[in-house]
């Protein structure tokens, strides 16, 4: 059950001063060069004005392209192991939208699944995350065909929404009242005010798309969509639900480091197997592994989808392989 | 664009060509890359100063290569890159057909049919490109940075690089099975994307592409996150041409700068 | 008491020419400084610009590549091909902001004993003037988290 506040701009200035002084640091979208990226800032007046969404996500904050695991030296008869403290600094990730906001539950599916994933959950464990409700939407948008929507609290520990003067703050998690306990003034009574967002019609039916895709294996439909892929990372690289690594050992005689990077299963060798045989040798399979990595091993094995809508991949690809318009074609052949 | 489509339809009716590869209308504003296998498919075309994805990349992914001979719907850079990948024996003669709509007549439907590499080459004679303004401005800008300044740029903009390859993926020029990013016995480059992976990674490409750029800027528009990595292989190219006078996209016969040489090479820094 | 920096010199030098050089450096007993490591290839030919940017990142202040003179390469025409590729490399390294003046390369004989001590002397002066290579450094170990 959330609590609702009126947070007026003047407020948040507040807010931020008392994140700061609480020796947060606060991760924002910003300008830079006529792109949004998330970075530190230090009050709202730094913070993006009118953007859609940031090119990269906020997954970065918890899975970061490059992470050291461990590192070692050697010497005579003997190997020194040293396992890294993750970095992970008390960070709130402010501006993020209900989209990435929820991809956080599909990386959890997958970094707590059975092992539990030490590093992610420091990190996970270090930030909280004010949301930011979306007031436009483009063309490569889908959030509510897959559960979210444009003003959906899943993922936030508070959800701001944009009202005249202000916000319409929504405290949800543990986390959220933490924060506004830093400066509990700053936060009016907001009872009865109306959240207003974009609204967005669903694309397509997902569930049944989701029912449809384990007889559609085989179909030519792949080769079609996927004959203009040209085998990159950027979608796998801007996803906020992608979560596939490679693990790297870069040592010489004396030390090395073992790092964990980010993967994508779009690139040929991401199957290569040490024999030589690759199961997934063409694009047209690897484009078939991706829709089917998101909306059918997901809901089967977590329960969830590995999808938020967000857009992101149509967005980054260098050939518009625009997701959302593939799905609908998808869903749309005759089985 | 009527006759351009004309022309595309004969091709695929009269069996000269398995596909043709074009553009069509993609998210927005923007265009994408479009095969069409079938006549009526043809009607998907488009063409218009919106259209930059440089398209010879396909003409060496085997899945595109697979469908047959293909028919390429081809900007100046394209058909560059087309002879040059002639040139270095990755497509035959005979194995693409070039179609140029020339440039401010695609109304007019003007439509060249190029098939083979010399006529691709005597095509090409006939023009003079020259680098986007804006681009040159960059480079100039650059140039005129000190030492300092340039080091702090590209190590600023390169720590931003994910590793994605969209770069490399894109460029009609990457076309090596197995890239010696890919390779770990040495792991030359590193995989990671770490400050000096991708500064190394970087540095590696361009000299992979000194001499042998057609200066498309298709890798700075691929990279997501605005990298203008497209300034590296331009400066690479560009330092090429100006002290050994060879370009890449020009001949249908090999002259590669990096592979060929003169004993009267001048230079002025060797001991 | 401070330590006075010494710069670490790394020297990529032809088997042929400039190492024979060297060792008749070494015959002929002249003295010269002891900061650079030798390694020995068969031709400059074989020189990849990836052995020069990894010299730096294992530490290297300063690295040195040195051949048979133009029209005396042992493999008749390794030497030209490396002259094309460094005048490239040279630009590129210069444009990224890499500091070229760490970088010499040279034609050094088998007979040039004498010119290979004072090659090496002036070298290390050089880039003991310029002082430790720090600003690669920044790239090793930066951008992982």
């Amino acid at each position: 059950m959330a609590d609702t506040f009126e947070l007026s701009h003047e407020a948040l200035n507040g807010l931020f001063a008392a994140l700061r002084k609480d020796g947060r640091r606060v991760l924002a979208p910003v300008d830079s060069d006529g792109r949004t990226e998330l970075n530190e800032v230090e009050s709202p007046a730094q913070v993006a004005k009118d953007y859609l969404q940031t090119i990269l996500s906020a997954k970065e904050v918890v899975f970061p392209k490059v992470e050291r695991l461990l590192s070692y030296t050697t010497g005579p008869g003997k190997v020194e192991l040293k396992d890294p403290e993750p970095k992970a600094l008390p960070t709130v990730l402010f501006g993020v939208r209900p989209c990435e906001a929820a991809a956080f539950g599909a990386l959890d599916a997958v970094f707590n699944w059975d092992t539990r994933d030490s590093f992610f959950n420091a990190r996970m464990a270090q930030i909280a995350v004010i949301g930011l409700s979306c007031t436009k939407a483009d063309a490569a948008c889908f959030c509510t065909t897959v559960g979210g929507g444009p003003a959906d609290t899943r993922g936030s520990d508070i959800l701001l929404s944009p009202i005249e003067g202000g916000f319409l703050a929504e405290v949800l998690t543990e986390k959220g009242r933490s924060i506004q306990a830093l400066a509990p003034e700053l936060f009016q009574d907001g009872r009865g005010i109306d959240k207003t967002a974009v609204k967005l019609d669903k694309a397509f039916d997902q569930p049944a798309l989701t029912a449809k895709l384990p007889g559609m294996f085989d179909s030519a439909l792949w080769v079609d969509q996927s004959l203009r892929c040209i085998g990159c990372g950027a979608c796998a690289f801007v996803c906020p639900t992608c979560v596939c690594f490679d693990i790297q050992e870069e040592a010489d005689p004396k030390q090395g480091q073992r790092l964990r990077c980010w993967d994508s299963c779009g690139y040929r060798m991401f199957t290569l197997h040490a024999s030589g045989h690759n199961p997934r040798e063409v694009q047209s399979q690897r484009w078939r592994q991706r829709i089917y990595h998101k909306f059918s091993y997901y809901p089967e094995r977590y329960g969830m989808l590995g999808c938020v809508g967000c857009g992101k991949c149509t967005r980054a690809c260098p050939v518009d392989m625009n997701l959302r318009e593939h799905l609908v074609e998808t869903s749309e052949m005759k089985a | 664009m009527e006759a351009l489509k004309q022309k595309a339809k004969d091709l695929l009716e009269r069996g000269e060509v398995k596909a043709i590869v074009g553009y069509t209308k993609g998210t927005g504003d923007i265009r994408r890359p479009y095969f069409a296998q079938r006549p009526e498919q043809v009607d998907g075309l488009v063409l218009d100063e919106a259209c930059t994805q440089n398209l010879a990349t396909y003409a060496t992914k085997h899945e595109v290569r697979h469908l047959g001979k293909l028919g390429v719907v081809a900007l100046p850079v394209t058909q560059r890159a087309l002879l040059q990948l002639m040139a270095e024996r990755q497509i035959r003669d005979g194995d693409v057909i070039v179609l140029v709509a020339e440039e401010g007549n695609v109304e007019k439907g003007n439509v060249k049919e190029l098939a083979s590499a010399a006529a691709l080459e005597e095509h090409l004679a006939l023009k003079t490109d020259v680098m986007d303004e804006k681009d040159q401005e960059l480079l100039a800008k650059l140039n005129a940075k000190s030492r300092e300044e340039r080091w702090a740029f590209w190590h600023r903009e390169l720590s931003r690089c994910v590793k994605c390859y969209a770069c490399r993926n894109s460029c009609p020029m990457c076309y090596c099975d197995h890239c010696t990013m890919d390779c770990n016995r040495p792991q030359w480059v590193p995989v990671a994307s770490h400050d000096l992976g991708n500064f190394e990674y970087h540095v590696v490409r361009a000299m992979h592409l000194a001499g042998r750029c057609v200066e498309c800027g298709e890798c700075g528009r691929a990279c997501p996150v605005g990298i203008p990595v497209h300034l590296l292989t331009f400066f690479a190219e560009e330092s090429v041409h100006r002290q050994f006078g060879q370009r890449a996209g020009h001949s249908a016969k090999l002259d590669y700068a990096l592979s060929t040489f003169r004993p009267d090479d001048k230079e002025s820094f060797i001991r | 008491m401070e330590e006075k920096f010494e710069p670490k010199l790394t020297a990529f030098v032809c088997n042929w020419c400039t190492y024979a050089g060297a060792d008749l450096t070494g015959t002929s007993r002249i003295k010269y400084q002891s900061n650079v490591r030798v390694l020995r290839v068969p031709c400059t030919g074989r020189i990849d610009f990836m052995l020069v940017m990894k010299a730096f990142q294992k530490g290297a202040d300063g690295v040195i590549v040195s051949g048979c003179h133009p029209n005396d390469c042992h493999y008749t025409s390794g030497n030209y091909h490396a002259r094309r590729r460094w005048m490239v490399y040279k630009d590129l390294m210069d444009f990224m902001g890499m500091d070229t003046r760490r970088v010499t390369f040279s034609w050094v004989s088998a007979a040039e004993g004498v010119r290979w001590a004072q090659l090496v002397n002036e070298v290390t002066d050089q880039v003991r003037a310029l002082g430790p290579y720090a600003e690669y450094q920044q790239l090793v170990g930066a951008g992982i988290e």
